[in-house]
């Protein structure tokens, strides 16, 4: 059992997670509430991931992070090292890979609330920020849980785009779903299946908790 | 404290809402049909949409002024907003929904304000329950306590009873009517039921098609529509086409003939000559019926017809009576057993002339 890649994979996860939810609760608010005509667009962008094929997305990203791009180069002159190959890279990768999944259930809880309810809120004094904090976020807190745990797991079973832009350093970017395909390629079945029994356990549990918590049918299905 | 409104705001394709209005401290009904404007006036007034045009002002305190603009944000207007639909928060207490708008003060200031004014909306027993353990009334005596325990400058109420039972309507209509004595602010209240106008208002604005139509007393504006829209609105039943065919300057009536009938009916006599073509209201509630030819009547107007539909509406009975021209017919369940009355029956019609209304078609404009 390759338990340097399932600390790894979970400490990517978690960060990503933990960031995904920063990014996705302004951004799913924006989405839902913005009466602005090209919010179409962010929300496509968002949700590319969902059709794209992961290597592509990764082979854009290692275009990026290489030392001839500008996003490449400011970072290699201000932290002394390239950003592709590194940890910190497979998180940037990571949050765009998963941001659909934070953003949709968080967005698609949102929308469902009452618009009196947030009317009322502000017609009772309350502002913008007080609003989501007391009214928004309590009514929505099974889609932000949801869209917490999904990104977690999905980022957990990443593949392509870590292979793209992490490639297959142990301790640095090996994670779970890459440590398994090392095993496989040299027919260590006997590993790759007990990490792979990991895998499998793990993404039971993670969807019985997000259908045990929403007692509703397909609440984790991403609404494209 | 006095609302005063002038606000245009396109609704949709070729209709636009352009109301001028004052309130003055007291219940303003603004009566209309659905889809005449008045909610999206409440809207405008709140702050959850913006007009057009216009101006919005309480007292000399600016809301809106599109020409210098201003644009209060609906959180700093101080205005109460009561939804059709309660619009409690689902996941608070009653105690926490009427606390809600107290923010700003200590604790126990607050607690002992959501007392006060839950006792004065008899919800004090259940405060700790939340919304969707409590009656409907319940909801919206809590709603409304909710936006007044905040002391608004201006309450808007949006159909607030209209999901509720007759019972639990009036009992809330005096505990507004009580809540508007204790502190005199301008109430705006958005209905399309004649009976609350009756029973609720100070000051009565028709809105049709986005357009103040009629305003005065609710008697002044309901009891005498004087167009058909308001005829409908006002619970006229009966709304005849007909020709003026003889006018009795002396007696103060005309005679007329329902279009498309031989029903000849007396009304009050108004400018229309002799060809003109009128309009007829008469609430189903003024028309008498019998089922033998009355005698010794004062009444002009007495019609022979047949009884074709019968059926029960609550407590009303409603009569359908073909004569000549078709009458809607409010009876009461005993009226309709003592005449032993069923579909089919011979009956005969009493009408009033001053039962009938002449109204016309056209919205007058109001200057």
């Amino acid at each position: 059992m390759d338990w340097q890649a399932i600390a790894l994979t979970a400490r990517l996860a978690a960060l990503v997670a933990v960031i995904l939810l920063v990014i996705s609760l302004p951004l799913a608010h924006w989405l839902t509430f913005s009466r602005r005509r090209w919010t179409f667009l962010v929300e496509s962008i968002v949700s590319l991931p969902l059709v794209l094929p992961p290597t592509v997305l990764g082979f854009y990203l290692l275009m990026a992070m290489g030392t001839r791009s500008p996003l490449g180069r400011w970072w290699t002159e201000s932290t002394g090292h390239p950003l592709a190959f590194t940890f910190e890279g497979l998180v940037i990768a990571s949050v765009l890979y998963s941001l659909p999944f934070a953003v949709q259930p968080v967005a698609a809880a949102f929308a469902q609330i009452d618009p009196s309810l947030r009317e009322a809120s502000a017609t009772l004094g309350a502002s913008g920020f007080r609003t989501f904090a007391r009214v928004t976020l309590p009514l929505s807190i099974e889609g932000v849980i949801a869209g917490l745990v999904l990104s977690f797991a999905h980022t957990v079973g990443e593949f392509g785009v870590v292979l793209m832009v992490g490639g297959n350093l142990p301790g640095i970017t090996r994670t779970v779903s890459i440590s398994i395909y090392d095993h496989v390629q040299a027919l260590e079945y006997q590993q790759a299946n007990q990490t792979a029994l990991v895998l499998l356990a793990f993404s039971m549990l993670v969807l019985m908790a997000v259908y045990g918590l929403r007692r509703r049918p397909w609440a984790a299905a991403p609404i494209a | 404290m006095t609302l005063a409104v002038s606000v245009t705001k396109r609704l949709g394709p070729g209709s636009t809402l352009d109301v001028e209005l004052v309130a003055p401290p007291g219940i303003t009904m603004l009566f209309g049909a659905s889809g005449s404007g008045k909610t999206t006036l409440l809207r405008c007034i709140a702050g959850l949409i913006r007009p057009d045009q216009g101006r919005l002002a309480i007292d000399d305190r600016i809301l809106f002024d599109a020409k210098n603009g201003i644009d209060v944000p609906v959180q700093d207007r101080h205005v109460g907003y009561v939804f059709q639909q309660a619009a409690l928060f689902p996941h608070m207490s009653l105690r926490d929904n009427i606390g809600y708008g107290l923010h700003r003060l200590a604790d126990d200031e607050r607690q002992a304000r959501v007392s006060t004014i839950a006792e004065s909306f008899r919800i004090s027993s259940i405060l700790d329950r939340p919304p969707a353990q409590v009656s409907g009334g319940e909801r919206q005596r809590a709603a409304l306590a909710r936006a007044l325990v905040t002391e608004p400058s201006v309450l808007l109420l949006d159909e607030p009873l209209s999901a509720l039972d007759q019972t639990i309507q009036s009992r809330i209509m005096d505990d507004l009517r009580r809540a508007n004595e204790a502190r005199r602010i301008p109430m705006l209240y958005v209905t399309h039921s004649h009976r609350e106008v009756y029973t609720l208002g100070h000051q009565a604005v028709v809105i049709d098609t986005g357009r103040v139509i009629a305003r005065g007393t609710p008697h002044e504006v309901l009891d005498r529509p004087e167009q058909s829209v308001l005829a409908n609105l006002a619970g006229f039943e009966n709304v005849f086409d007909a020709v003026a065919i003889e006018r009795r300057e002396r007696a103060g009536t005309m005679e007329c003939r329902v279009e498309g009938t031989s029903t000849e009916l007396e009304v009050p006599l108004n400018a229309a000559a002799v060809g003109d073509r009128i309009r007829i209201a008469i609430r189903a509630g003024d028309v008498l019926v019998g089922n033998e030819q009355p005698r010794g009547l004062s009444a002009r107007n007495v019609l022979r017809g047949q009884l074709i539909e019968l059926s029960a509406h609550g407590p009303t009975m409603v009569a359908v009576v073909d004569a000549g021209a078709r009458f809607v017919v409010h009876l009461t369940p005993t009226g309709v057993e003592s005449l032993h009355l069923k579909p089919g029956d011979h009956v005969w019609l009493i009408v009033k002339t001053y039962s009938c209304r002449i109204v016309v078609e056209t919205p007058w404009q109001h200057s």
